[in-house]
Formats: C-alpha cells, sequence, structure tokens
C-alpha cells in the first residue's frame, strides 16, 4: 500500500527510509535536498515523492555540495529542512556542515552510512574548524522514526546541526511502525532567521558564519567563539543519550551503537543463558558521548568490550570515558560485504558471542578485518 | 509673513532665516548604514553596490529582499548592506539562494559574488541553478582576479593580463582561456535575463542600474533565472595607478566580456544585429 492510500499515523510496514522521511515530514520538514547514493537513495526517493503534497519542495540536487547549500539556504528562512547522503556523501559536504554550525543554523543531515566507519566524521565535527554535531544513532526503524522528530527539535532548540546516523539495515529494513508527530515541548521563536522584512530598519539580519555584525566593521573573534564554545558546554551537558541493559551483575559489559547494538543484544542473550555475566550499553548520541553514564555502568565490571563494525574508533570515546579505570578491548573490526555497503560478517550474534567470550576469558580477541 | 516657499528666491544673509529649512531631496545611497570599510581606494565594487541596494528600494523590495553573500572583498560590506542577509561560502550562494528561494517564493532572492568565487569555485552551482530556472538573480562582480588575495589568476583573467600567478601576462598555451560567463549562461534554457554592465564611467553606472532594474523585475514576474554581470575596477589587484582603473577596465577587460544585454524575456539577442 502506498503512502498516499494509507495515513502515515496508521501503523503499517514501512522500509526505514520511508519511515525516515515519514518521521521528519510529521516533524514539520518542508524542504529536502539531495543526491543518490546507496544506501541513501530510497530516503531521497521518498521525500521526492511526499514533500510536494506537503506543500514542501524536494531538489534532486546535482551534487551533494549543492545539496547542503541548498538545504542550509531553507534552513535559513527558518523552514524545518534536511539534506542527507552515505559517509561519502558527508565527507562532501563537511565545509558547509562546519559553516553551518557556526552561522547556527538548525539543521538535520541523514548519514545512512556503509557501516561504522563514519564514527569519527560525524563525532569530531568532520570538517574544518572547532565544532561538534549532535548525532543520534538509532537501532531500530521505529527509533529511527522518534530520534528522526527529535532531530529536528533539538536543532531548533539549539540551532545547531543534527546527525542521524543509520545504515543500510535502518534504511531498508522494513518494521510495523506508527508515525504521529511527537510534542517534544515549546521551541524559542525564529527572530533570527531571514524573512527580509528588518531591511532599511539598521536592524537587518546576516545569518552568517564569521562573526559579522551590521554597522561594525571586522568582528570580535574572542565574543563569537566564546558563544559556540559555551553553546557546545551545555550542549554536552544536556544532550547525552544511552541504554544500559543488564550491566548491574555484568562482568563484561559490551559498548555499540546503532544497529550492530541489537546483534549483540542477541549475543548476550545466548551468553546469559550460558552463564555468563554480559551488559549492555548503548550510546544513542554519539556526540555528545554519554561519558558518566558509561562510568557508572562499567563501575563493577572486569573487562569493557568494544563492539563497532570499524578499525577501532568510538573505542577512543570508551576509553576517554572510563580513563583506565576498566580495562578496554576491542571485539569488532572492519567487516563490509564485496560492494563495500557496510553487510559484513560482524552482522552475526553467533560470531560476536565467540568474540565476547574470549573477552570474558581475559584471551585475546583477533584484530583486523572479521570475515 | 507668508510660509510659501520659493525654491527660486534669493535668499538674504544679511539677517536670520524667517522660514524653516526644508529638504528638497535625498541622495543618500539607499538601504546603506553609513560606516567604514576596507576596500582599496579605485575599487569599483562600492559603485556596483550601490547600485544594487538603489535598484532594491526603488523597486520596492527594501523590506522582502535577502541577500546571499559569496566571499571575497565585498563580504566586508555586508556590515554595511542593511537588508536582511545570509553568508554563503565561497562559490555556494547560487544552492543557499535556491533554498531560499523556495522556501520564500515571494521575496526577492539575489546572490553577490566575484569571479573567483562564481566561475572558479562555483562554477558547477551557477550553471545547475541557471539550467533549473531557478527564479533568483545572481550577481557577479568581475573584475578579472582575485583581489582579496592580493591580484591572483581567476577563470575570466582575460589573455596578457598579468597577475601574481601570471606575471607575465595570462598565456592561452600554459593558462588557458577565460570563461565568458555570461555568454556561457544565455545559453542556457532555464536564464530568463542575461546582462553583462560595467561601472568604468558614468554612463556604464547608469546602465549597470538600468540591467539590475530589468534582472529583478524579470524574478518579479518569475520569469526564471536571471543574471547581471558588473564588470569592477580593481587597481590594487591590476598593480596600476589607481586612476587608470577606468580606463583599464574599459580597454582590456571590456574588450573581452563585452557590455550588453545577452537575453531578454528568454530570447537570445543578437549582438550582430
Amino acid at each position: 500500500m502506498s503512502a498516499a492510500e494509507s495515513p502515515p499515523n496508521q501503523r503499517r510496514l514501512m522500509e526505514g527510509s520511508e519511515a525516515i522521511a515519514e518521521a521528519a515530514i510529521a516533524a514539520g520538514c518542508r524542504f529536502f535536498s539531495g543526491y543518490p547514493m546507496t544506501p541513501f537513495t530510497e530516503v531521497l526517493e521518498c521525500f521526492a515523492k511526499r514533500l510536494p503534497d506537503e506543500g514542501g519542495h524536494c531538489i534532486n540536487s546535482e551534487s551533494e555540495i549543492e545539496a547542503i547549500g541548498q538545504a542550509w539556504g531553507a534552513a535559513a528562512t527558518g523552514a524545518r529542512a534536511a539534506t542527507g547522503s552515505t559517509g561519502q556523501g558527508l565527507s562532501l559536504m563537511q565545509e558547509s556542515m562546519s559553516e553551518i554550525t557556526r552561522a547556527e543554523i538548525p539543521i538535520v543531515i541523514f548519514n545512512m552510512a556503509r557501516g561504522q566507519g563514519d564514527y569519527f566524521q560525524a563525532t569530531r565535527g568532520g570538517g574544518h574548524g572547532d565544532y561538534r554535531h549532535i548525532v543520534l544513532a538509532p537501532e531500530s526503524v521505529g527509533e529511527a522514526t522518534e530520534l528522526t522528530q527529535l532531530a529536528f527539535h533539538l536543532a531548533d532548540q539549539w540551532r545547531h546541526p543534527v546527525v542521524i546516523y543509520g545504515d543500510y539495515l535502518i534504511a531498508h529494513t522494513a518494521e510495523a511502525v506508527q508515525i504521529e508527530k511527537i510534542n517534544f515541548g515549546p521551541l524559542p521563536d525564529k527572530d533570527w532567521a531571514v524573512d527580509g522584512s528588518l531591511g532599511g530598519t539598521g536592524r537587518s539580519r546576516n545569518v552568517n558564519p564569521i562573526g559579522m555584525e551590521k554597522g561594525s566593521k571586522g568582528i570580535d573573534p574572542n565574543k563569537f567563539w566564546q558563544k559556540l564554545s559555551d553553546k557546545e558546554d551545555r550542549i554536552q551537558e544536556a544532550e547525552q543519550r544511552f541504554e544500559v541493559e543488564q550491566a548491574e551483575d555484568a562482568e563484561l559489559l559490551i559498548v555499540a551503537f546503532g544497529t550492530l547494538a541489537r546483534f549483540a543484544r542477541a549475543a548476550i542473550r545466548d551468553l546469559r543463558a550460558d552463564g555468563l555475566k554480559v551488559g549492555l550499553f548503548r550510546p544513542i548520541s554519539l556526540w555528545p558521548f554519554p561519558a558518566q553514564a558509561l562510568r557508572d555502568a562499567a563501575s563493577g565490571c572486569k573487562r569493557v568490550a568494544v563492539l563497532e563494525q570499524n578499525a577501532g574508533q568510538m573505542i577512543d570515546d570508551v576509553q576517554l570515558s572510563l580513563l583506565g579505570s576498566v580495562p578496554v578491548v576491542a571485539i569488532g573490526g572492519i567487516s563490509t560485504d564485496a560492494a563495500g555497503f557496510g553487510i559484513g560478517a560482524l552482522l552475526d550474534s553467533d560470531r560476536i558471542a565467540a568474540r565476547a567470550r574470549d573477552a570474558y576469558a581475559g584471551k585475546p580477541v583477533p584484530r583486523g578485518v572479521v570475515s | 509673513m507668508s510660509n510659501d516657499y520659493d525654491p527660486l528666491r534669493v535668499i538674504p544673509t544679511d539677517a536670520p532665516p524667517t522660514v524653516a529649512c526644508r529638504k528638497k531631496g535625498s541622495f543618500e545611497p539607499a538601504l546603506t548604514l553609513m560606516g567604514e570599510h576596507d576596500l582599496c581606494p579605485g575599487c569599483g565594487e562600492p559603485l556596483a553596490l550601490r547600485q544594487i541596494l538603489d535598484s532594491i528600494e526603488a523597486l520596492g523590495h527594501a523590506q522582502d529582499a535577502i541577500g546571499v553573500i559569496g566571499i571575497g572583498c565585498y563580504t566586508a560590506l555586508t556590515s554595511l548592506m542593511d537588508i536582511d542577509l545570509i553568508q554563503a561560502l565561497h562559490g555556494r550562494a547560487p544552492s543557499v539562494a535556491t533554498g531560499a528561494k523556495r522556501m520564500r517564493p515571494d521575496n526577492l532572492i539575489f546572490t553577490l559574488q566575484g569571479d573567483g568565487d562564481m566561475v572558479n569555485e562555483g562554477l558547477q552551482e551557477v550553471i545547475h541553478t541557471a539550467a533549473r530556472g531557478e527564479n533568483v538573480t545572481c550577481i557577479l562582480l568581475n573584475n578579472g582576479v582575485f583581489g582579496e588575495t592580493g591580484g591572483h589568476m581567476t577563470s575570466t583573467t582575460v589573455l596578457g593580463q598579468r597577475t601574481k600567478n601570471s606575471i607575465e601576462g595570462r598565456d592561452a598555451k600554459q593558462h588557458g582561456y577565460p570563461i565568458l560567463i555570461g555568454d556561457l549562461l544565455a545559453g542556457l534554457q532555464g536564464t530568463a535575463y542575461c546582462a553583462r554592465a560595467s561601472v568604468h564611467d558614468a554612463k556604464g553606472v547608469a546602465r549597470t542600474r538600468r540591467f539590475l532594474d530589468r534582472a529583478f523585475t524579470s524574478q518579479e514576474k518569475g520569469q526564471g533565472f536571471s543574471f547581471v554581470e558588473i564588470l569592477t575596477m580593481c587597481p590594487t589587484g591590476w598593480f596600476i595607478p589607481t586612476a587608470e582603473g577606468p580606463n583599464y577596465l574599459d580597454e582590456e577587460l571590456g574588450a573581452i566580456h563585452e557590455v550588453g544585454e545577452l537575453k531578454k524575456d528568454g530570447v537570445l539577442i543578437d549582438r550582430n544585429a
């Protein structure tokens, strides 16, 4: 049944791509721009199909660089706007993402990543300069619909870009979901957004990433950077999100994010059945990283095992959170399919359980590519 | 005593005035915050900017115009432009303008870019925006050099022109040929209005204003993409005495980037006719 025949707020089977687009539209997103790339393409398709009906615009951008620019312009007028791609496409967008952060323009960016190798790109700013984005990593289609709506809210609340870190499984798994507009509470007025109305009044706006102020020559770099730096501190304090499972008695705590956490959960069920005390810590916000919560969850553990589908990226944040208080081992690794879409051998709960068993027993876990 | 005002009367200066002064006209630039700026003597960009702002006010867009500004010397002038602005990245203004126009179709949306910004870094942006027939006005300030970095070659630098990285003059064999961006954009179906102007003399300034008025009017009518290229002096970046700027512009750049309208109401203008 197509979206046109069935209202989106009915519970029905939807692919992640469609569910994300519907959730964004429910959140009031009326502008999307994108360039096709697997596994992100279907997100663009769904917006292209749905946004015109809602009085919005979807532009089939000629490049990722133009896609982010177009979303930038739409968002600067105060509209809820989004763009997206895979990590490769986001690489092309980084220059703009950096400037948009400094210009304090709320925007949502979907990364339907090819695996988990874009963790650094997502959480370290990713482009030039000194900044971070809010990054939310859903583990399921259902959670993706909630986090998508939350992303638009947080973007407006903080005037800050929010990245949704999904993957092939999020984009292409069909789950039964029901999408209803979620009310996250009041937001500040967008009196900073350009509508042209203040021209000639001496109070006209300049939404800019360089600290330019009307009527004054040059900029005040200290004031400009202090404001941004204070804001990122406040975000770091307020927006840490995570999930902890069976950590109370755990000897081994597995840390995993995104869809890989679901495979970890299945592995933990089997390990628990065998009497092994294993728990799960799942960061939902990759930045800000839930450091204190991880420290608390890991406090009684013998070991922390980081499960990620890359050569070791989130493990840095785990180690920075624990500061040597608990030994940390990597049980993931690079793991992909021939096409490079991130559907690798690590997406297997038995294989994960075997690697966790080694870590549990204090045995070395094989490093490198998981094939 | 009569209060009738006679503008031609001789004002007696041997006694205090008996009638209050009345302002007859204002010649201050429109939509401009008076303040300092960093631009060099002899620069053509403030002349072009004044025509843009005057045109916006005269056409009644003071309170709906949104400018999207590129990165170049003119960026320093944004603190003096009393209209709503979005500061874009180098080369990216046409895309940002596209997003803004889609969300605010009733506003007058224009970009302001230099030749390095538009024709080097962002060539694909302006071409795609024109091809899409996006109902925005892109304005190019073309002086044939990267002025802000100190006079380096751009894609519009004419053959023989000396720049810091074509010190013996631009040589086709080594540096290739200049792009005549106005001619390129005029040929695209989505372009409704396209013209090239110059601010090297008073007549050129008046023509610049006329072309800007027509481009903005084209956007008002929803005709599609409109484009005005304005040739501006950069004596600093050309390494010539300030006073020689206008002549150099007219004789060197103007000989290749020919001034005139290229397209009107979506119809190409035969310049040989």
